[in-house]
């Protein structure tokens, strides 16, 4: 029987592996983005299984919300890169440094 | 029934349709031509906003959309500031723009819907409200901060946003999600009575740390702050003097709101992680500025430690802590515009400069303008009499109220710490080395009135704080009761 658990340890592991691509990513930017998505998409899958957990359907409109958003996020980021890109030539992630921070 | 609700939201919708209308209208009439007069209009619109929503004032509140969306005079509070300061960035920005052919259309749009967003944030009483107000307004600041789309800095500086930006909005929302779960409901008045009820579950706790981080990431508090220098120095220095003033404001508001209203039972778990957030910050700030020759960069430490100081009033977990939060908020950001504006004014040959030793002996050349510059920057250190200091004092007050006395110990040796970068500029201006890398005579005369006027208040405002006090009393008694 697969339980509510379940969801939530598959929902918390896509997660980590979103974050860690984001910091251990040495390549590109767009397994960057991509890892961002996956984040967003692990929250989906911990909201959906709370919603139908609880019975209640706050957290099925609240994932509408949040793929709406993750859309905008995603167009507004692919153009940044395309801006970047343009002006530097490369979208490998050690050349994002001509600032060093 | 719906249209009173609308009549509640009516600021946040006369806004957003004028932003649309804007956008909408420049696309089908003669695009960049027109913005300069969209920065104006803009500028005028939310300062309109901003009077009419102080006018409204008095204790009431008014709940919309089933507990979605709150109007009391907290959220009042912070959107008279966040208006009123992103007018005036909007203002000293044109002429900037203008000769540097950055002024397109798209700015006093992005600037209106990132607004929009914020005060839907400062409003928001329910997680649902909260994302979607935090992400309208990050969405908007990501483009801002690339406005100049031919310079490698500022698509980098725009790049670094996005990237740190989306991991903080995915920190905020798995925290989201499991005080959702946990506590079955996302409004916070639903979570504050299930948190009334016992200890706080572990699931909820998770579920607060996550959105704690995920918030402490858009008020640039360590260890959340690597984007801070870099998007400061990366992005054209209006926008540069737009993130470093209404946003802050508008995160450290949602912020308050957040572990008032929704953790509101739970104050002493949550204390201890903003007082860490608030010690690190404060000397991270001031060690890491002492280092820094470009002035874009130094300010982003600089306001790096005042938000470290202003959540001070937040770990505090009072109402006393809450108002002092929201007078130093008011305070940093006069201090910062004033700044600002004078950081906007320094150029050579028509060309901006950033790097502080073009200050040299600024003072023979424009003393008044340095003697302005000098009583901002006293501000900033907190160096009394100005205002700034008795920003700091009013956090420490509330600090050692709450027994939080190591706090503000450590709060006033790292003021004594980042005192030391300020002072510097003020050396240079006075007693630096004669050099050839001379800044032209500012010859904006709204920029230079800008910089004065900010000095005069950090001045004259100490006799009443202009009323700030009395209002930022009673937003803090509706949100801590």
């Amino acid at each position: 029987m697969i339980g509510i658990e379940h969801y939530l340890t598959v929902a918390a592991t896509l997660f980590v592996i979103g974050i860690f691509g984001l910091f251990l990513n040495r390549k590109n930017i767009i397994i960057m983005l991509m890892s961002i998505e996956l984040m967003l998409l692990a929250v989906n899958i911990n909201f959906v299984a709370f919603s139908y957990y609880l019975g209640d359907l706050v957290g099925q409109v609240f994932t509408l919300f949040v793929l709406t958003v993750a859309a905008a996020e995603a167009a507004i980021g692919l153009a940044i890169l395309v801006c970047f890109f343009r002006n530097r030539g490369t979208i490998a992630v050690e050349d994002v440094n001509v600032m060093k921070g | 029934m719906i249209s009173a609700d609308l009549n509640v939201i009516l600021p946040e919708i006369l806004l957003a349709l004028f932003a649309i209308l804007a956008l909408l209208g420049a696309v089908y009439t003669n695009k960049d031509a027109a913005a300069g007069v969209m920065v104006w209009a803009t500028a005028i619109v939310m300062a309109l906003l901003a009077i009419w929503i102080g006018m409204t004032s008095g204790g009431t509140t008014r709940i919309a959309f089933n507990g979605l969306f709150i109007e009391d005079s907290f959220a009042r509070f912070a959107k008279v500031t966040m208006l009123l300061s992103a007018a005036a960035v909007l203002a000293m920005s044109e002429a900037y723009m203008k000769k540097r052919g950055l002024l397109r259309f798209e700015y006093p749009v992005l600037i209106a819907l990132s607004v929009v967003g914020m005060m839907m944030m400062v409003s928001a009483g329910d997680l649902m409200t909260l994302y979607m107000g935090l992400e309208l307004q990050s969405l908007a600041l990501y483009v801002v901060a690339s406005l100049r789309r031919d310079s490698v800095k500022s698509t980098e500086a725009g790049l670094k946003y996005f990237v740190l930006g989306a991991l903080s909005s995915g920190l905020l929302l798995y925290g989201v999600s499991l005080v959702y779960g946990y506590a079955g409901t996302t409004q916070f008045a639903g979570v504050m009575s299930l948190a009334s009820e016992g200890p706080t579950s572990l699931g909820l706790l998770f579920g607060i740390v996550f959105v704690v981080s995920g918030l402490a990431f858009k008020v640039s508090a360590v260890p959340f702050h690597m984007w801070t220098p870099d998007v400061y120095e990366g992005a054209p220095t209006p926008v540069t003097a737009f993130f470093a003033t209404a946003p802050k404001v508008a995160a450290m508001a949602l912020f308050a709101r957040v572990l008032h209203d929704a953790f509101g039972n739970a104050v002493a778990d949550w204390s201890q992680i903003i007082a860490l957030l608030s010690v690190l910050s404060m000397f991270l700030g001031a060690v890491a500025a002492i280092g820094q020759t470009n002035i874009k960069r130094l300010m982003a430490y600089s306001s790096i430690a005042h938000m470290g100081y202003a959540l001070i009033g937040l770990a505090a977990g009072t109402e006393l802590g809450v108002k002092s939060m929201l007078v130093y908020l008011a305070i940093y950001v006069t201090m910062n515009i004033g700044t600002f504006a004078f950081i906007l004014g320094m150029e050579k040959d028509g060309q901006p400069v950033t790097d502080i030793t073009a200050l040299n002996m600024y003072s023979k050349r424009a003393p008044g303008k340095a003697l302005a510059m000098l009583v901002l920057l006293f501000s900033l250190a907190g160096v009394p009499p100005m205002l700034g200091f008795f920003a700091k004092l009013g956090v420490w007050q509330a600090g050692v109220d709450a027994g939080l006395i190591w706090l503000v110990v450590a709060s006033a040796v790292a003021s004594a710490i980042g005192a030391y970068y300020y002072l510097r500029i003020v050396f240079l201006m006075y007693f630096g080395a004669e050099g050839d890398d001379r800044l032209d005579e500012g010859k904006s005369s709204l920029l230079s009135g800008v910089v004065v006027a900010a000095a005069v208040i950090m001045v004259v405002g100490i006799v009443n704080l202009f009323g700030v006090e009395t209002a930022a009393i009673s937003a803090a008694a509706t949100l801590v009761n």
